[in-house]
């Protein structure tokens, strides 16, 4: 029973999160928190921490921690599951309408609207991102080198994003 | 193949790959694919966009740079973490519907083992300083990556006066207004719709 409500509880969570993980974290605390009562404020505040600083989106990350933390490694699968359920349909049946009407000139003129505004939405993530990562000289030192890697030794991202943590971990601790 | 981004800046909207015909993925490359963006997607969802345009765009050429924006704009205006919709949605369209699984199971697989594995060891782990400055150290260069992410995706995208006004509006109503990304897709797609051109040929890609 635990195992259905978890499913059911994080697929409301990822049916009603729009524009990313941030925004999910007030739901899951008024659904997992205050609605089933499954968690105290404290144990949420320590899994975002956790849900951050793990590779993986942050709403599978709490999905899978808070599914475990209540019944085990089943639990932190039915979690996710749950959470991932809405995106794997919509986005699913977004992807055949779009194919169904691959040709059309409504689409293309919709794209032509959509796709410059997709490319504000990725600087307003760098905007994002930037408040809470430059923080001080030694963080925008590592964006300094970063930067380096990034256009001018053309270096692949996921090397960037080693380089970089190991750079953290020498220079923060 | 090293000239990937000035060789075709001349070609317009018709860009698709030499051959027309972009390379046939299978289920288990799209899996591996996905499954190690999913293993690096550090710090929120837009981490993965370079990761994804580096991999899928430009080293396997599995789909075009404008089909890419498509993507992008489909995975932020339906609900979800935008890692899981823009799998989907990228597996969908080269195998269909066991491609999306592949490629949704793959993007979440690295979560799941990780964060199983750090709930088993919690306690040890929240006091480990080195993990948090080495992640305070990864956040700058998640900001660097996304910019080139956006100079590489809106070179292409941008480049009449409409468009560059719709580029900024949509970032000013993100980042500052706090306006959901869904409502700023979706706006933006109806102008597209209705107002008399956006990229200077009246939005045909035909």
């Amino acid at each position: 029973m635990i195992l259905l409500n978890l499913y059911l509880s994080f697929a409301k969570v990822g049916l009603f999160t729009f524009g990313g993980g941030y925004a999910m974290l007030p739901l899951i605390e008024s659904e997992i928190i205050h609605g089933r009562g499954w968690l105290t404020v404290r144990e949420f505040t320590d899994i975002v921490a956790i849900a951050e600083v793990t590779p993986g989106p942050i709403a599978v990350n709490s999905a899978t921690f808070v599914g475990y933390r209540l019944a085990g490694v089943l639990g932190g699968i039915m979690a996710t599951l749950g959470v991932v359920t809405p995106s794997v349909v919509i986005v699913l049946a977004l992807a055949m309408l779009a194919k169904r009407f691959e040709n059309s000139i409504g689409l293309a003129r919709v794209k032509s609207g959509m796709r410059p505004a997709v490319v504000g939405l990725i600087a307003a993530a760098a905007l994002t991102v930037a408040r809470v990562a430059l923080v001080d000289l030694k963080s925008m030192m590592i964006a300094a080198v970063a930067a380096l890697l990034v256009f001018k030794v053309k270096l692949d991202p996921i090397v960037v994003l080693a380089v970089s943590g190991l750079l953290g971990a020498i220079i923060f601790s | 193949m090293d000239s990937r981004f000035d060789a075709d800046s001349e070609s317009g909207e018709n860009r698709r790959s030499e051959t027309g015909v972009p390379p046939k993925a299978s289920i288990a490359a799209l899996f591996w694919t996905f499954f190690r963006i999913g293993a690096f997607t550090i710090g929120g969802g837009y981490v993965m966009v370079p990761l994804i345009q580096r991999d899928i765009v430009e080293r396997r050429g599995w789909i075009d740079k404008d089909s890419f924006v498509d993507v992008l704009a489909i995975a932020q205006t339906a609900p979800g973490p935008l890692a899981v919709n823009t799998a989907v949605y990228v597996g969908y369209m080269l195998r269909g519907v066991w491609g999306a699984m592949a490629s949704t199971a793959g993007c979440i697989l690295p979560s799941i083992i990780i964060i199983l594995v750090v709930a088993a060891l919690f306690d040890q782990i929240s006091s480990f300083s080195y993990v948090q400055a080495a992640f305070a150290g990864i956040r700058p260069a998640v900001v660097v990556l996304i910019v080139s992410a956006a100079i590489k995706i809106g070179r292409p995208v941008v480049r009449s006066r409409v468009e560059l006004a719709l580029a900024a509006a949509a970032m000013v109503l993100v980042a500052f207004v706090r306006v959901s990304p869904a409502l700023v897709v979706t706006a933006a797609a109806l102008y597209g719709l209705f107002a008399p051109s956006v990229s200077g040929n009246g939005g045909s890609d035909a």
